[in-house]
């Protein structure tokens, strides 16, 4: 109804968000050319004020909320709201010279006093465990190579997140499943022997194939297990495996090979022990105790741009530091939010991007950011004192004294805040008689 | 002012023996000290040439007093070389990567070519490392036949060889191994990662040894008259009486086997000099069997030289005393007790303007009698930097007058504190910024600092015996600084999520809450009684006149401390987020509206002004500034005692109490509860119980119980809430956000409940069961910690055990959390110390490395942002058109 006045807009170059914003209204709303063209000056003047994305967004909606009130913001009242705003923006610019470092380093370390100790805790889904509170945040930092309770969020493409059986098709493709679970397992003692019948229904439920799984089983005792003391006979027909130790002198070994043949995961991912569907938002998600990134992407119905695990260095392997980068910043802040801690974000994205820079996510701490300093006097002064000083000492390293800690123990201003400016006044000149210059 | 001179930068290098030998004044050939009389033998460990630690004397060397020589060292030749513990790692790896005979790296030559090429590229130094090397077992370049390296803690070295099927061993001597070092070739050297121009590898294997100055290992004097030496010249003793008896054992022709055992004593002593916590080496010890603290360990740790004492020191001009309330201080006052003030001091430059001023302070001299009188002076300093302390009172020591005599312009006077001096005022653990603010002083009684509980959250400080720490800055920068960046006023906005951090606290939160609370009607009287303190000009045009008598409201009340031109709307603690809010006419008047600086309606609570949140100050800050709002928090803080103190405010034991029905209800339920419980235990036992998905029956069993019994405390706790209504100060306090919360109410007049451990039901204890008292395997609700009593009503002996065991995990956790968060903190620190904002906006290490090319990604200051936001888009919006959007 509004054709019009959406190609009017379409015709200005507006920043993307805008453009959606004010479209979106005018195609739900009657309006007539008074009311467009208001809204259309101060979209211009709104766009030309160079806000951020999302303070503009703000006031736009806003603006078009009063509109459909049918109680429009006055001229006046939107050149004081716009001048306001403006002069707020400017105020809230960060200054130069700021130790940044220092206030995001205080603004995450401060709280830690206030966080459970508690270790686990059940976040959302009540099966599954997950860590929580300081300890998690002190995994971040630590950027362990794997978490204390590893888990996965999985999305599922459409077709499958919205159709329960679809679902739990996928979480058979993903949650490790024992050789147990798929059939009878039998010692037979006298024959020294494991005898495995496959139950055809179970397999058929679990969409596998009665063939892959006795294909699998053996290779995977062998690869996955490293037990290789047995042979194996398939009976494809019937969906009988049979393990014969190679030992036949040992019970022991017949046991052994029991347990191995019980727990041999045949299907779904092996590192992934739980899988729980539950339906959030309208859709169903998969939750999962343990996580294999890589793998889970090739799993079919599984939506690779939202799923997400919390080991963080499995995210840099597979998606790169980009990627790893922002999983720090959610999971930092997602473990403090959930402790009722506001922290911003930017203190966050500032650890995160420090951790990150250097292509590899390196540890906050001795074996990580603080270790590789280039000042010999920060990293002595940090931990392991004298081991720096007898390396530095052999490699002629220099110290240039930039840091806060050298500047520190030598004595002299930090070149942060009011030690980094160096703005020197020169005297005033005695006026000279003559009045020149 | 010349600008002050800094250090460039600083070299690291290895001391070779020319070096040690330059530097030394002495050559150390005494182990004893000082002689019978107490004078130092010459040639001894404390030769006066080393410098002078008694008072009175002159250095031998330099000629400067005690406190001005630096001290000079000296030097020991030993009788035969020894390895350096701190390089032995190093030492074994050059010895596995050279030739035995030729000092060559074990490479082929062209790929020593390879690596030397790379060697000027800074990203790839270091790149050769054991690994590449060990393979090599003929030297490349001369063929010898290289043997095995055994290395053995703390200093042995082994070459090990197989001779006719057998394996053989035979130690290297540090005169083997030094040989061995010294025919490694420099560029060989390079790519090894040592720079042999400041660090020749033989330099490692110690033949002088530095002897410290005396100033570095003074000898204390015991009361008794008795010196006690330092640890490190006990070491040097030791060290040159083993390299005495060697020498002379040597000289004399000993045996092998001695010279070997003499020769292992000294380098025991020469490695526990360095470093007395070496692995596999019994750690030299004091006559008392106390380990002795050597030259490694003095640097190491937390009180070691590097974070001890110059990372941090000890401070003068600085004061520390217990902190107590004193609500009439400004948020940016501090109260100091007058015994502080006296003994602090700042300086003052003595000018023709102010000298009558500093001489009248000289005559008051150190002991100022009362806090009304005039500040006097501590010490009086003469151009050339010598201090006069002045004495007063009447003794023979008052100079007093003499001092007000001799100053002139150019002197200075330490000046004592006097009201509006700014100081800084600290409470540890210094977690964030806040925990150091500025504040002006104002002289007080009695002798503790006296501080508005306002700012008791930026410190996070109370009043159960908390003691703080006051600085005095003592130059004009520093106090101009203080002031300006460091003050209560810049602080009340945290940086941690753009909100202010200082706000009413407990009472202020009752008081104010009682005052708005609805609608009342106070007369002049009264209206002055409140506003008493706060800094109120005139009373607004009375709400209402009734017979003639002026009333004004609450809400007016409250408006005389809002600054005009204050708009907002919002909604209070207390409001339940109904699904219809009914704005204005809400019956737990919880909908705040604020229009030009006059509340119409809502309650003001926690929300409003509690630290933390504060959504008026918040708003005060964006649109009136810093200064405002402190003065809004001041007359705010008044306000709200004076309103507390005048509606009256008390609770005590019976304010628990609950009605006869109400217990009854409360038994019933309880008793309803357990028997679920035991309902629940049964089909467990029965084998009925489905599990959830994923859980075994027993846990699900479990999780059932504890939900059963969870509900049923919280239906007590609404039992005893509907009983207790606002009249209860205890509801105030839960309701208005002050202090406590439904559930501490629940425990004290209803129920306290299940006590847990690692979240679960207690199940710990003896076999099967908690405690005796119980029959074993009983899974019942009280045999595993479900409290059914309340805190009033007095807990049974098993309940009170159960109580204790959950108390006690609490407690356990604190204490585990602050050394744990503790140490994150300062990794996190020391990570990030370096990162500051360019003047182009970007991140960066003082070093110059970019780390993020705007801050944050909008370089938006969270201190200032709105809460996280660039702009408060909404707040403007409403304040612009003061209503709600």
């Amino acid at each position: 109804m509004n054709e019009q006045y959406i190609e009017t807009i379409d015709s200005y170059t507006l920043p993307e968000t805008i453009h959606k914003l004010i479209s979106d209204w005018l195609a739900q709303h009657e309006v007539d050319e008074e009311i467009f063209d208001r809204i259309l000056r101060r979209l211009v003047r709104i766009h030309e004020a160079d806000l951020p994305v999302k303070t503009h967004d703000q006031l736009i909606t806003l603006i078009l909320k009063k509109e459909e009130k049918g109680s429009p913001v006055t001229d006046d009242q939107f050149d004081e709201i716009l001048k306001r705003v403006v002069n707020e923006y400017q105020s809230t610019r960060i200054e130069p010279c700021e130790a940044v470092g220092i206030i995001a380093a205080q603004s995450i370390g401060e709280p830690g006093t206030q966080m459970t100790m508690r270790t686990f805790h059940y976040a959302g889904v009540a099966e599954i465990n997950v860590t929580l509170g300081l300890p998690r945040l002190i995994e971040i930092m630590d950027a362990r190579r794997e978490p204390s309770t590893p888990a996965m969020t999985i999305y599922l493409e459409d077709g499958f997140r919205d159709n329960r059986d679809r679902a739990r098709e996928v979480s058979w493709d993903i949650e490790a499943s024992p050789l147990h679970e798929f059939g009878d397992i039998t010692t037979d003692m006298e024959n020294m022997r494991v005898i495995v019948t496959l139950n055809k229904a179970v397999c058929d439920k679990r969409r596998i194939k009665v063939s892959e799984i006795l294909e699998r089983a053996p290779t995977k005792i062998r690869d996955r297990r490293h037990y290789r003391d047995f042979e194996s006979e398939v009976d494809e027909q019937a969906g009988i495996l049979r393990f014969l130790p190679k030992d036949q002198g040992s019970y022991q070994n017949l046991f052994q090979l029991v347990e191995h043949v019980r727990n041999v995961i045949v299907q779904g991912i092996d590192d992934i022990q739980r899988v729980v569907v539950r339906k959030e938002s309208g859709e169903y998600i998969l939750y999962t105790e343990g996580s294999n990134l890589k793998d889970v992407f090739e799993v079919e119905g599984v939506d690779t741009t939202r799923t997400r695990t919390n080991n963080i260095s499995e995210i840099s392997q597979v998606l790169g530091i980009e990627a790893a980068r922002d999983a720090i910043i959610h999971e930092a802040n997602s473990t403090l939010r959930e402790q009722g801690i506001g922290v911003d974000v930017r203190h966050i994205m500032l650890v995160a991007d420090m951790m990150c820079m250097d292509g590899e996510v390196k540890q906050i701490g001795r074996h990580g950011i603080a270790g590789e300093k280039e000042s010999v006097l920060s990293r002595a002064a940090f931990e392991v004192t004298v081991n720096h000083l007898l390396d530095a000492s052999i490699a002629h390293e220099h110290d240039e004294l930039c840091g806060v800690t050298e500047n520190v123990i030598v004595g002299q201003p930090i070149r942060l805040g009011t030690g980094d400016v160096r703005l020197v006044v020169k005297p005033m000149q005695p006026i000279t008689k003559t009045g020149e210059n | 002012m010349p600008s002050p001179k800094r250090i460039g930068k600083l070299d690291f290098g290895l001391l070779s023996p020319k070096d040690v030998r330059k530097m030394s004044v002495c050559k150390v050939i005494w182990p004893d000290t000082y002689d019978d009389d107490g004078f130092p033998y010459t040639k001894g460990l404390m030769d006066p040439s080393l410098g002078v630690i008694d008072p009175g004397l002159r250095c031998k060397t330099c000629g400067q007093k005690s406190g001005d020589c630096p001290g000079h060292f000296g030097h020991i030749d030993l009788a035969k070389p020894v390895i350096h513990v701190g390089y032995t790692r190093l030492i074994r790896k050059l010895l596995r990567v050279t030739c035995r005979a030729c000092g060559r790296l074990l490479l082929e030559p062209q790929e020593i070519d390879k690596f030397s090429a790379l060697g000027d590229d800074p990203f790839s130094a270091d790149v050769v490392s054991e690994k590449d090397i060990k393979k090599e077992r003929v030297c490349p370049h001369c063929t010898e036949q290289q043997l095995k390296v055994n290395f053995e803690k703390p200093t042995t070295f082994m070459e090990a060889w197989t001779e006719d099927g057998r394996k053989t061993e035979h130690k290297l001597t540090p005169a083997d191994i030094r040989a061995r070092l010294e025919r490694i070739p420099d560029e060989d050297l390079k790519i090894l990662g040592i720079d042999a121009s400041v660090a020749r590898p033989e330099w490692t294997i110690l033949t002088v040894l530095s002897v410290p100055p005396v100033t570095m290992r003074p000898s204390i004097i015991l009361e008794n008259g008795q010196r006690s030496e330092d640890d490190l010249t006990h070491k040097l003793v030791d060290i040159i009486r083993i390299n005495q008896r060697f020498k002379e054992n040597q000289d004399a022709g000993a045996p092998q086997l001695i010279i070997e055992d003499l020769w292992e004593l000294l380098q025991y002593h020469v490695t526990t000099y360095m470093d007395n916590e070496v692995a596999g080496c019994p750690p030299a010890r004091h006559r008392s069997g106390r380990p002795l603290k050597t030259l490694s360990q003095r640097l190491k740790g937390k009180d070691g030289r590097f974070r001890g004492s110059l990372s941090g020191k000890r401070v003068n001009f600085s004061a520390r005393t217990v902190i107590s309330p004193d609500p009439n201080l400004s948020v940016s006052e501090l109260g100091i007790p007058l015994a502080i003030a006296n003994e602090m001091s700042v300086p003052i430059r003595v000018t023709r303007e102010n000298i009558e001023e500093l001489r009248s302070m000289i005559l008051v001299g150190p002991e100022r009698p009362t806090l009304r009188d005039p500040c006097g002076a501590n010490y009086a300093i003469r151009p050339d930097n010598r201090r006069l302390r002045l004495h007063g009172g009447s003794g023979l020591l008052d100079n007093r007058e003499m001092v007000a005599a001799m100053i002139e312009p150019g002197w200075t006077v330490d000046r004592q504190l006097r009201d509006g001096d700014i100081v800084l005022f600290n409470r540890q653990p210094s977690l964030h910024r806040m925990s150091i603010m500025s504040h002006r002083i104002k002289l007080m009684d009695d002798r503790t600092f006296r501080l508005n509980p306002a700012v008791c959250p930026p410190y996070n400080a109370d009043f159960d015996g908390d003691e703080m720490n006051m600085h005095v800055p003592q130059t004009e920068e520093a106090r101009a600084e203080a002031s300006l960046l460091a003050s209560v006023q810049e602080n009340i906005l945290s940086p941690r999520f753009g909100g202010p951090i200082i706000g009413g606290i407990h009472d202020h939160i009752s008081g104010i809450f009682l005052l708005t609370h609805e609608l009342r009607w106070f007369t002049k009287p009264e209206v002055l009684y409140l506003l008493k303190h706060a800094n109120i000009e005139f009373l607004p045009k009375p709400g209402k006149i009734e017979d003639g008598i002026p009333y004004w409201s609450n809400k007016q009340v409250f408006s005389m401390i809002l600054p005009r031109g204050l708009n907002m709307v919002y909604r209070a603690t207390s409001c339940t987020n109904c699904p219809e809010c009914k704005k204005e006419l809400c019956e737990r008047d919880a909908y705040v509206r604020i229009i030009d600086g006059d509340h119409i309606s809502g309650t003001i609570d926690k929300k409003s002004v509690g630290a933390f949140e504060g959504a008026i100050m918040n708003r005060i800050i964006r649109t009136h500034g810093l200064k405002r709002a402190r003065e809004y928090i001041d007359d705010m803080t008044k306000l709200s005692i004076r309103s507390i103190m005048f509606i009256g405010f008390t609770f005590g034991i019976d304010d628990e109490d609950l009605s006869r029905t109400e217990y009854g209800q409360i038994r019933d339920l309880l008793d309803e509860a357990e028997l679920d419980v035991e309902k629940r235990i049964r089909i467990y036992k029965n084998g009925q119980l489905e599990p959830m998905p994923g859980r075994t029956a027993e846990e699900t069993l479990e999780m059932q119980i504890m939900q059963v019994l969870g509900k049923a405390r919280d239906r007590t706790g609404d039992i005893a809430g509907s009983h207790l209504g606002l009249g209860n100060s205890a509801v105030v306090m839960a309701v208005s956000g002050a202090r406590g919360s439904m559930l501490n109410l629940t425990q004290m007049a209803g129920c306290i409940g299940q006590q847990s451990v690692r979240g679960e039901r207690i199940v710990r204890g003896y076999e099967g069961r908690t405690l005796p008292h119980f029959k074993k395997y009983d899974q019942g609700a009280g045999a595993h910690g479900f409290i059914r009593n309340s805190y009033k009503s007095g807990i049974s002996p098993t309940e009170f055990f159960f109580h204790a065991i959950g108390g006690r995990e609490g407690l356990v956790d604190t204490a585990v959390r602050t050394s744990q968060s503790g140490y994150l903190q300062r990794r996190l620190i020391n990570a990030l110390q370096d990162l500051k904002v360019a003047y182009d906006g970007t991140v960066r290490t003082t070093g110059g490395r970019i780390i993020q090319f705007k801050y944050g990604e909008d370089g938006t200051d969270p201190t200032k942002s709105a809460f996280g936001d660039p702009v408060d888009v909404k707040g403007i919006v409403e304040s612009v058109l003061k209503e709600e959007v």
